[in-house]
C-alpha cells in the first residue's frame, strides 16, 4: 500500500511560515525570478488579450490572470514531451501561465486572440487559451468546463499500464467540480481494478462565472471530495503564495509519480479579472499574487525592485513586438473550414453548399 | 457461420492482436459477460468500466490520444444521450485543433428495436449521430459486413460511431467470412461455456484479411425499377422484400445498403435513382428530422428531372419512445408489411 499524504486540509497540511525554514530561500534566487518573470509574461499577456477584445482586436476573451503562483510552478513541473513517456495535460481555458511556463510563446496566443491563419492551436477556429500541443502532449482545451476531468481518465489508463513514472495532470474550477465529470474523474481514477496517475487539480476562485461558490457548494473544501476514497490524498492550499504552491506541487507530483495513483489538489486562487468577456473583464480588488510574491522577494533580499521593475517592462515590450508582428498576418481563408473535416480530405461527393 | 457479434468478437481479437488495439472495454465487456450481447466474450484486453457512459467516451477519446487505439463500447444506444457532448468533441477535436490532434477511437453501441426493448433499449441514434461532423459513423447488417467495417474501423485514423444493429446481433449471414469454420466449430472454440468461465480460453480461428471501406455502399439486391436506400435492422428487410417482388413479378427494387451513414455513399445513391427515378429512404429514426429527409433534399435539388415520381420516407413515428406491447412497436417501427406496402406504392406511381 503506498504512503498516504498524512493531512488534508489546509489548516492543518501547510506547516506555517514562521515554523519550517524559509521555503523562498529553499527555492534558490535563480528559480524564483525564473517564476517571476514567467508569472509577469502570463499577466501581461492575459492584459494584452484583454485589451484586444476590448478593442476589437479579437473576439471573446476567457484565460486566468490572478492564478500565475500556482500555475507557473505546475507549468514548471511537468516532463514535457509527447507519448506516455511524458506527463499528458488536460487544462482548461485559465491555463496561459502553466503553458508560458512548458515554454509556449505568447505570439501564439496573440495569433489565437486574433484568429489569424497563424493560430497553431487552431488555425484561427477556436477561443483564445484553447490550446492544442500534440507534442507535448497538451489535449485540446475545450470550451466546456469539465469534459477534461474525463478524457485525462484515458491518458491515465495509458500510463498507469506503462512501465514510466509520468503522469496525467488535469484541471479545472470550482464551478466546474459541480459536474459529473469530476466526480467519474474520482471515481476511474480510484478504481480498485486499475488506479490511475493522475493530478486532480481544481484552482477555486471561489466564483463560478457571476456566482459566488459559496451559494453552490456546501463542501467545507473540494479537496475533501478526497476522503471518500481512502488511498487518494487530498489537499487545499493558497495558491496565491509561490513557495506554498512549490512545496505542494513537489509533494503532489512526487506522489502520483511514485505511487501511481490519484492525488486532488485545491488551490486557492483570486480571479483578478472576473470569469471572462461576459463579466466585463474589469481588474477587481483581490490579492494579487504577482505584488505578493515582489514583496516576499524584496522583503528577503532575494531580488531588488529595480530588478523586477525590469522584468515587467522588458516583458512588455517583447509582447508589444508580438502583437505588431500579428497584426500583420493574415486571416483564415473561407474554404479553409472544410480542412481537417476528417483526417483524410472530405470525400469530393461531401455536401458543401449549406443550402439548396 | 458467424452470427453479427461472433463477427465483431473475431474483427476485434484481429484488431488487438494485429492492430494496436490495447483497451477494449465498456459495462459488462470483459470478463465474466462478455458484453450483454456477447460481442467481446474471450477477448485479451477486454475490461469491466464503472456505469459511467460519459466516462467511457471520455476515456476513448484520452485512449486515443495516448495512442491505444481503443475500442469502447456504450451498453445500449439508448444510454448514449447524455454523452452527446462529447461526441461532439470526439467529432470535432482535429478541425478545432487545427488538425493537429487524431483521435482514433472505436465507440460501438447496439442500435435500434427489434428486441422487445420497450423505452430505453429500442432507440435509434441516426439523427443525432450523422450531426457530429467530423466523426465517421458505420452500421453493418451482415455478419461479415460488421467483420470488414470493424477492421476498418479500427485502422480509421478518425473516431467512427459503430452503430450495431440489436436486432441482427444474434442474426447469420448468407456470406462466410474468409476462413470461417462451420457453425459447431466456431460456436466450440470462441463462445464462453454456460456457467463458471473462470478458467475458459477461446481458441481464435484464422480469418482471413477483409475490409469494408467507409463511406461505400453496398448493392444488396441489383434491380430497375425503383430504389430502396436503408441501413440495419432494416436492410435484411429491404432485401427480403426485393426478392419476392422480384420473384413474385411484382417490379426490379435495387436495395442500397447504406453501411455508412457519415460519409455516405452519394455516388451509389446517385447512380441508382439515375436509374430507377424511383426512390424510398427507409430507417428507423422517427421522422422528424430523419436523416432520410437530407438525402431526399439533396435528391430533389440535384436529381429532381431524373425522378418520375415523388421521393418517399418509410421511418418510425414521432412517439416519445416505443412501446413494449408488440403492437405498439410494431406500429411504432417500420415492419416488414410496411416495407412491402411502401415499394408498391413507389412502384405503382404514374410517372
Amino acid at each position: 500500500m503506498p504512503s498516504k499524504t498524512p493531512s488534508k486540509t489546509l489548516s492543518k497540511s501547510v506547516p506555517s511560515a514562521a515554523a519550517a525554514p524559509d521555503p523562498y530561500k529553499r527555492l534558490g534566487p535563480a528559480r524564483l525570478l525564473e517564476i517571476h518573470r514567467l508569472m509577469v509574461r502570463a499577466r501581461l499577456l492575459e492584459e494584452r488579450l484583454i485589451k484586444m477584445s476590448k478593442g476589437g482586436d479579437g473576439f471573446f476573451w476567457i484565460g486566468g490572470p490572478g492564478e500565475e503562483a500556482f500555475n507557473v510552478p505546475l507549468g514548471l513541473h511537468v516532463k514535457r514531451g509527447a507519448g506516455v513517456d511524458h506527463d499528458f495535460l488536460h487544462l482548461h481555458y485559465r491555463s496561459s501561465a502553466i503553458m508560458l511556463a512548458m515554454g509556449a510563446k505568447p505570439i501564439d496566443s496573440i495569433r489565437q486572440m486574433r484568429s489569424v491563419a497563424t493560430d497553431p492551436y487552431s488555425k484561427g477556429r477556436n477561443f483564445v487559451n484553447h490550446y492544442a500541443i500534440p507534442q507535448w502532449n497538451v489535449a485540446p482545451v475545450t470550451p466546456t468546463i469539465e469534459t477534461q476531468y474525463l478524457t485525462a481518465i484515458g491518458t491515465g489508463v495509458a500510463q498507469a499500464r506503462a512501465k514510466t513514472d509520468s503522469v496525467t495532470i488535469v484541471n479545472g474550477g470550482d464551478g466546474g467540480s459541480a459536474e459529473g465529470d469530476f466526480h467519474s474523474c474520482l471515481v476511474w481514477a480510484n478504481r480498485p481494478a486499475l488506479p490511475l496517475p493522475i493530478l486532480i487539480v481544481v484552482v477555486n476562485n471561489g466564483w463560478a462565472i457571476s456566482t459566488k461558490g459559496d451559494t453552490q457548494h456546501g463542501e467545507r473544501d473540494i479537496a475533501d471530495w478526497a476522503k471518500t476514497f481512502p488511498d487518494m490524498p487530498g489537499r487545499t492550499i493558497d495558491g496565491n503564495d509561490v513557495a506554498t504552491t512549490w512545496a505542494a506541487l513537489d509533494e503532489a507530483f512526487d506522489y502520483v509519480r511514485k505511487n501511481r495513483r490519484p492525488y486532488l489538489l485545491e488551490a486557492r486562487c483570486s480571479r483578478l479579472y472576473g470569469h471572462s468577456s461576459s463579466s466585463g473583464a474589469n481588474r477587481l480588488p483581490e490579492k494579487d499574487c504577482i505584488a505578493l510574491f515582489e514583496e516576499s522577494l524584496v522583503g528577503r533580499g532575494l531580488s531588488k525592485a529595480d530588478a523586477l521593475k525590469k522584468a515587467w517592462e522588458t516583458e512588455a515590450a517583447a509582447i508589444d513586438e508580438a502583437h505588431q508582428k500579428v497584426k500583420g498576418e493574415p486571416f483564415p481563408a473561407d474554404e479553409t473550414v472544410w480542412e481537417d473535416v476528417f483526417v483524410d480530405p472530405i470525400p469530393p461527393s461531401y455536401p458543401t453548399k449549406g443550402r439548396s | 457461420m458467424a452470427n453479427m457479434a461472433q463477427a465483431i468478437r473475431l474483427a476485434l481479437h484481429r484488431g488487438e492482436q494485429e492492430l494496436g488495439v490495447l483497451e477494449i472495454y465498456g459495462e459488462d465487456v470483459g470478463p465474466p459477460l462478455g458484453g450483454v450481447f456477447t460481442a467481446t466474450q474471450g477477448l485479451e484486453h477486454s475490461w469491466n468500466s464503472p456505469l459511467d457512459e460519459r466516462g467511457i467516451v471520455g476515456a476513448a477519446m484520452g485512449l486515443a490520444w495516448a495512442g491505444s487505439r481503443p475500442v469502447a463500447e456504450v451498453q445500449f444506444v439508448d444510454y448514449i444521450f447524455n454523452t452527446i457532448d462529447l461526441l461532439k468533441l470526439a467529432g470535432n477535436t482535429h478541425w478545432a485543433s487545427g488538425g493537429t490532434f487524431k483521435t482514433p477511437m472505436v465507440l460501438m453501441t447496439p442500435t435500434g428495436s427489434g428486441i422487445h426493448g420497450s423505452m430505453y433499449h429500442s432507440h435509434s441514434f441516426d439523427t443525432v449521430a450523422t450531426k457530429l461532423h467530423g466523426m465517421k459513423v458505420v452500421c453493418p447488417s451482415t455478419p461479415l459486413d460488421a467483420y470488414g467495417l470493424m477492421i476498418a474501423a479500427i485502422k480509421s485514423d478518425d473516431p467512427v460511431l459503430f452503430l450495431k444493429p440489436k436486432a441482427l446481433l444474434r442474426a447469420k449471414g448468407e456470406e462466410l467470412l474468409p476462413g470461417e469454420p462451420d457453425e459447431k466449430t466456431l460456436h466450440e472454440m470462441i463462445d464462453a461455456p454456460l456457467g463458471d468461465r473462470s478458467k475458459w480460453k477461446p481458441k481464435w480461428p484464422k480469418i482471413g484479411a477483409y475490409e469494408v471501406e467507409i463511406g461505400k455502399a453496398k448493392i444488396s439486391h441489383p434491380g430497375s425499377d425503383a430504389t430502396v436506400v436503408t441501413h440495419g435492422r432494416l436492410a435484411p428487410v429491404c432485401l427480403d422484400v426485393a426478392r419476392r417482388f422480384a420473384a413474385e413479378g411484382k417490379g426490379s427494387v435495387e436495395v442500397i445498403d447504406l453501411r455508412t451513414l457519415i460519409p455516405y455513399d452519394w455516388e451509389a445513391i446517385r447512380t441508382s435513382i439515375k436509374k430507377t427515378g424511383r426512390v424510398v429512404f427507409v430507417n428507423e429514426e422517427t421522422e422528424i428530422t430523419n436523416f432520410g429527409e437530407h438525402l431526399i433534399r439533396r435528391v430533389v435539388d440535384e436529381l429532381f428531372y431524373e425522378l418520375k415520381v415523388r421521393p418517399r420516407l418509410l421511418a418510425a413515428k414521432a412517439t416519445p419512445g416505443i412501446g413494449l406491447s408488440p403492437n405498439l412497436e410494431y406500429f411504432t417501427q417500420p415492419q416488414t408489411t410496411d416495407v412491402e406496402a411502401m415499394v408498391a406504392e413507389l412502384l405503382a406511381d404514374p410517372a
